[in-house]
């Protein structure tokens, strides 16, 4: 037995005679269905990375064939072609030809075309071939290409092409064999084939059309289907109708879905956090687990439905070919402020929470159109403001009737923050655009790619990627900073206790910024609660409560008439003023620093906020008091 | 000569050239919007910009600034 053991481990080869797993990229036009035969052939073995210095990402999954074989796939980004005109596109050639330390040159390619777009999608096939790596040409949807009369003859095309060529259907599964056969074989180099000048457009286009021709290609008959539903969704007077009903339905989940299940997570948070304290002796490190541990797990898992459910909409919306038409009726709006119809769902998602709005922006394909809408975001009024909004305006304004009984003077406050937020946004949208974000000249060209039924699969994989992305790559500095704040609240421990708030190293830091924002109107009491909604905003109402030693709910009557001993009416102001402006949330800042792949545009965003922030509550502060 | 922006929907046209810079023209060409190639508009969006267009088999949509950049001639007839 024991000489039986030995020899097992004297069988595993060591590091360096062990076989080095391949690299294959995936490549292909975006809508040819490369990213749902990525998820077929990995599962969930994969994870998404950032090249660094750009918002470019790419996901390498791996890919077992058999026992002893598997394969490392690399999803790149979607192109029309190999000319570096884009970051994508850039990014892509850069892989391809191994430029690329982060992931090591290609042994081989999957090229992936739409069966039912031949003719235009072939025209990436001469740049791709003439890298002269082993090259299996995939042609996506066949499903869809025989239901709509089309055919083609594949051994055909390979020989044409010199390459492998299989029709597939990611969706139904059809043809993977095959695709798994490549990757599990020798990969064998293409023969050379004479191919045209790859800068003439044109003459690659006619190439594409000749080789296809003898392919005995016969294209699809056009969706019948499509063109009937555009003509609803793009109706003058339904389109708008329907484009609402999608909008509403969005928000409702945000905000009806979504909190129930953020306040069950809150509630079982709370309860492991109970349970853990009655196993644990009384001391720092109870309080430490109990409180700032915990307490930042729920921190960062009360995001995940918002994620889940936005994500869940998104995934219907972009499988089923609609949230190209939603963008499409929104782009004249989002033009006159300098962006896209793109960018539209993202800010709509961010009036719930920043955190899953800068996520969404992936949908994105511009760079520049991308990053603005992401250092937008965070203006629109998101639910963590309004406990804030609440207690301020319920503890300065008294409640009369404005347009009948619903419509009061506080009601009226509160939707004239969120049109502040909104103007921020604009204002600032315009300044990104004749500024540091002006150089993009890309034009607005959106595909609109035929209906289809979104697949459960392909929802429950987008799921669980943007759930594990946002917890591994975003919750972790979440987590992390969330602790951090809970020492600076619980730290220097006096006679073994926790101190009182007020002689906390927060507190410290609130009175130390006192001069700072006295010309606002506030004291060191709002100081601290600066100081601790970093966390989340929502986090200042407790924190004034401590102080005040009064319970810290937002309708409280104990810390309105507190605050107003605290705060001159200009201050008060002030403070709407300030957080309606300042990114006041780790949070965002955190899914910002991933999503951008840098430090560089979290830390321009949070300054040019807290300027605007300053400037704004100092100016109420003035004019007002 | 008449411009993508003047086809009124349902109409069709034939590309004669892109007077647009030269990268915008690449982007535009391999979209399908090559000199010679069939284009039909077919939508508009519900306030009039941008528009779609079927080319190559697939329905692409401009902005009117856009589209008034790319001449075209009436289609031969048979």
């Amino acid at each position: 037995m024991s000489a039986c053991h030995e020899c097992a481990v004297a069988a595993i080869p060591t590091p360096a005679n062990r076989t080095r797993v391949p690299t294959v990229a995936l490549v292909g036009p975006p809508n040819s269905g490369k990213s749902t035969l990525f998820n077929r052939l990995t599962g969930l073995r994969q994870k998404v990375a950032n090249f660094p210095g750009v918002t470019v990402e790419h996901r390498v999954g791996r890919a077992r064939l058999g026992l002893n074989r598997a394969v490392d796939l690399v999803d790149l980004p979607g192109t029309y072609s190999l000319e570096p005109r884009s970051d994508d596109e850039r990014i892509t050639r850069d892989v391809l030809l191994g430029h690329r330390p982060q992931v090591g040159r290609p042994e081989a390619v999957i090229l992936v075309l739409d069966a039912t777009n031949l003719g235009r999608q072939l025209i990436l096939a001469p740049g791709v071939l003439a890298l002269g790596l082993p090259t299996l040409v995939v042609l996506n949807m066949a499903d869809d290409l025989r239901k709509r009369g089309g055919r083609l003859d594949p051994n055909a095309l390979a020989q044409e092409l010199g390459a492998t060529v299989t029709l597939a259907s990611a969706t139904t599964g059809e043809g993977i064999e095959t695709i798994e056969r490549f990757l599990a074989g020798r990969f064998a180099v293409p023969s050379r084939i004479e191919l045209p000048v790859l800068q003439n457009i044109p003459a690659c286009r006619l190439w594409a059309g000749r080789i296809a021709d003898q392919s005995d290609y016969r294209p699809p008959v056009p969706p019948a289907w499509t063109r009937r539903l555009d003509n609803l969704a793009l109706h003058p007077v339904l389109g708008p109708l329907v484009f609402l009903g999608v909008v509403l339905a969005v928000f409702q989940g945000m905000f009806g879905a979504a909190s129930p299940l953020s306040d069950l997570i809150d509630t079982a948070v709370r309860a492991a956090s109970r349970a853990t304290a009655s196993l644990l002796p009384v001391g720092f490190f109870r309080d430490l687990v109990v409180q700032g541990a915990w307490a930042g797990v729920g921190s960062v898992l009360v995001f995940l439905p918002q994620i889940l459910v936005l994500f869940l909409f998104i995934g219907v919306l972009e499988d089923s070919g609609y949230l190209a038409r939603a963008a499409l009726i929104a782009d004249r709006t989002m033009a006159r402020v300098g962006l896209q119809g793109k960018s539209f769902i993202p800010l709509l998602s961010a009036y719930a929470c920043a955190v899953p709005a800068v996520m969404a922006t992936r949908t994105i394909e511009s760079r520049r159109d991308r990053l603005a809408t992401i250092l937008i975001a965070p203006f629109m009024t998101c639910a963590a403001r309004l406990p804030v909004y609440t207690l301020i305006i319920a503890a300065f304004l008294p409640n009369r009737p404005l347009l009948g009984p619903l419509f009061g003077t506080r009601a009226a406050a509160l939707l004239g923050l969120y049109v502040l937020g909104f103007l921020a946004a604009i204002g600032t949208a315009r300044l990104l655009r004749s500024t540091i974000l002006k150089s993009d000249r890309a034009p607005f060209v959106l595909e609109l790619p035929p209906y289809r039924w979104p697949t459960v699969r392909s929802l429950g994989l987008r799921l669980v990627d943007r759930g594990r992305a946002f917890l591994t790559r975003a919750g972790t500095i979440i987590l992390g900073v969330s602790v951090g704040l809970w020492f600076l609240c619980h730290l220097p421990r006096v006679d073994g206790q926790a101190p009182v708030i007020t002689q906390s190293v927060a507190g410290t830091m609130g009175r130390a910024i006192e001069p700072a924002i006295r010309p606002l109107g506030f004291d060191w009491k709002i100081g601290i609660g600066i100081v601790t909604s970093l966390a989340a905003r929502e986090v200042i109402v407790g924190t004034l409560g401590t102080i005040h030693g009064v319970e810290g709910g937002q309708s409280s009557l104990g810390l309105q008439a507190a605050l107003r001993q605290d705060l001159s009416p200009g201050g008060a102001v002030a403070l709407l003023v300030f957080f309606a402006f300042a990114m006041q949330c780790i949070s965002t800042i955190a899914v910002v620093r991933r999503e951008t792949g840098s430090w560089k545009y979290p830390a321009l965003q949070f300054g040019y906020m807290l300027t605007l922030a300053y400037v704004g509550a100092l100016a109420a502060n003035v004019l007002l008091g | 000569m008449h411009t993508l922006d003047d086809l009124p929907d349902g109409q069709e046209g034939v590309l004669e050239a892109l007077r647009v810079a030269e990268d915008i023209g690449a982007r535009l060409m391999e979209m399908g919007f090559v000199p010679g190639a069939r284009v039909v508009a077919t939508h508009c969006a519900p306030s009039g910009d941008p528009r779609v267009f079927e080319v190559d088999g697939s329905a692409i949509a401009l902005r009117r600034e856009t589209a008034r950049r790319l001449l075209v001639r009436p289609p031969e007839m048979p």
